[in-house]
């Protein structure tokens, strides 16, 4: 067993357990802490594939923003769990017939006898030298071009559409003008009055 | 020097041959790391020192000056005091979560040094996308904070995480469209590239052609860390401490180490991405360039390095803290419009060569 294998099995074995305790853990946020584990894990196997990028990439995006937002969410839930337990033998049957149909369909297609080494071919190694990402990139903008642009427009189309969703018409929108804010003199805040004290009255 | 390391590495490489040299290597790295973060740590405790110094006299006080001479052993006394202080935990709390969230701030913030160079061939990894690497695991940060505040279960932490992870998630776009216009420039995300690519003279130094950028930058490298003027995660004055309300003793000291070493990472940063890493600022100068060839390069990546620590002080004694929605309007509407537009004002500088960074 070389020392890349051992480190293989140590990974998945992380990413198996973590991402099986994401299932099983009852509190939200631990949950997603697993979650990150297990991009995490997935993420040094794709290392030790030499997709550097891919990985840095999942790191970059899923755990540094995904999930902080997950997290930021499931603070602000407040998650009634008893609820949620009551519906849950009513969704069972469904759940185990969609849950059987995904298994068997990716046993279909990333079964074992799928990715062996006489059916796919073993990744050659690389020098030290060779840069992953200008590879990708040389690929990304030339030949697939079209497509990334597509998935950009896709992209800016979500994030129209969620402006659009919170966007408020002019009159009630409450809107700061910052110049305002700070040209602001003390005598348009504050008014002073003299008011005649009333005098004691002499007993 | 380099010889005896050599030396050294093929030492252990030929007395430990197990997995083709795999558990040398390992071992190797284990050195180097630990030759990184033992000055680092170093450094962190005597930054401290200086932070109070600094603000001090800039606010007509001494600042610490009892213990050892001229208070030197200031902070030796404050991480022996913190270490034999008890560690409470909230009744209520999550004690798990509770300790690993000061884990989760300081693994990140020691983490991103493995790929800083120091001066031509001195790192512990010399990774092909060393940038990402340091935008990727410095992202990770923010875990401790947020996990901080909600392990605590108590208000004023859950609010300073609240504002933490919508701080730091907004100025983390800042600070990855600003780095990009450098990565355009120097055409490579390796860090020992984007270095090489200053050489020359001051002049070379990417500060030139993305002036706004470095001030973009820098100011953004405050919000991540937490920094005055913009430290309404901890907000005194507002929520009490923010996350760190519950932490005491060693816990907090952890937080605190992260902070620091955050810090000093963005310094590094900015020094290797806009002033040259280890560049001399003589280079191209007549007479002086000799005259200071014998310095080596680290000795000018730490002083340019400190100088930036420094301006952290400098801010920090003069600014008044920003209001929370300040912060995101100066995100979203000020700076992130003003990277965009440089982006394509650099895409343009590069199609027409201008200058000599092209």
């Amino acid at each position: 067993m070389t020392f890349d294998q051992i480190l293989f099995y140590v990974f998945s074995f992380w990413f198996i357990a973590s991402s099986l305790a994401m299932i099983f853990s009852r509190n939200a946020a631990k949950a997603v802490l697993f979650l990150i584990l297990s991009f995490f894990s997935a993420a040094s196997i794709w290392i030790l594939l030499e997709a550097e990028f891919l990985a840095i990439t999942l790191i970059l995006v899923y755990v540094g923003a995904v999930m902080v937002l997950f997290l930021f969410v499931i603070k602000m839930l407040n998650i009634d769990k008893s609820t949620l337990r009551a519906k849950f033998a009513g969704y069972l049957p469904l759940g185990l017939i969609v849950a059987a149909i995904i298994i068997a369909e990716m046993t279909l297609v990333l079964g074992g006898n799928q990715f062996g080494l006489d059916v796919v071919a073993a990744p050659a190694r690389h020098a030290a030298d060779y840069s992953n990402i200008t590879v990708l990139a040389m690929q990304l903008y030339t030949t697939y071009v079209y497509p990334f642009e597509l998935a950009a427009v896709l992209l800016l189309i979500a994030i129209i559409a969620a402006i659009t969703l919170v966007h408020r018409n002019e009159a009630s929108r409450k809107k700061q003008s910052i110049s305002e804010q700070v040209s602001v003199q003390a005598k348009d805040r504050v008014r002073l009055v003299s008011i005649a004290s009333p005098k004691k009255e002499a007993k | 020097m380099m010889e005896l390391w050599q030396s050294f590495v093929g030492l252990v490489y030929e007395l430990i041959p197990w997995f083709d040299g795999s558990i040398a290597a390992i071992l190797i790295i284990l050195i180097k790391a630990i030759a990184l973060v033992m000055p680092l740590m170093l450094v962190v405790a005597y930054f401290t020192y200086a932070e109070r110094k600094v603000i001090g006299y800039m606010q007509l006080r001494i600042g610490p000056n009892r213990v050892g001479p001229k208070g030197w052993l200031q902070p030796i006394a404050d991480a022996l005091k913190l270490m034999t202080k008890e560690i409470i935990f909230p009744t209520k709390a999550n004690i798990y979560l509770f300790l690993l969230a000061p884990i989760l701030a300081i693994a990140p913030a020691i983490a991103v040094w493995a790929v800083i160079p120091f001066d031509e061939g001195i790192y512990v990894a010399n990774l092909d996308i060393s940038l990402l690497y340091v935008l990727a695991i410095g992202s990770i940060g923010v875990y401790g904070i947020i996990l901080a505040g909600w392990a605590s279960n108590s208000k004023y932490p859950l609010l300073g995480a609240l504002r933490s992870a919508s701080l730091l998630v907004s100025y983390e776009i800042v600070i990855g469209f600003a780095l990009v216009t450098v990565v355009m420039i120097a055409g490579s995300v390796n860090l020992n590239d984007i270095v090489m690519a200053q050489k020359g003279s001051i002049m070379h130094w990417y500060w030139v052609p993305l002036f706004p950028m470095m001030i973009i930058f820098f100011i953004s490298a405050l919000v991540e860390t937490n920094r005055a003027p913009f430290d309404v995660v901890e907000g005194e004055s507002e929520i009490v401490g923010g996350t760190h309300v519950e932490y005491s003793g060693m816990t907090f000291a952890v937080f605190f180490l992260a902070e620091y070493a955050n810090m000093i990472l963005m310094a590094v940063l900015a020094v290797i991405m806009f002033f040259g890493g280890w560049h001399s600022p003589f280079e191209g100068v007549p007479y002086m360039e000799s005259a200071f060839a014998w310095v080596p390069g680290i000795i000018w990546l730490l002083a340019k390095t400190s100088f930036f620590m420094f301006l952290y002080l400098w801010v920090r004694a003069t600014f008044p803290r920003f209001r929370y929605d300040q912060i995101m309007r100066l995100s979203w509407k000020v700076f992130l419009p003003w990277t965009i537009a440089w982006i394509f004002v650099v895409a343009l500088m590069t199609q027409l060569k201008i200058g000599p960074w092209f």
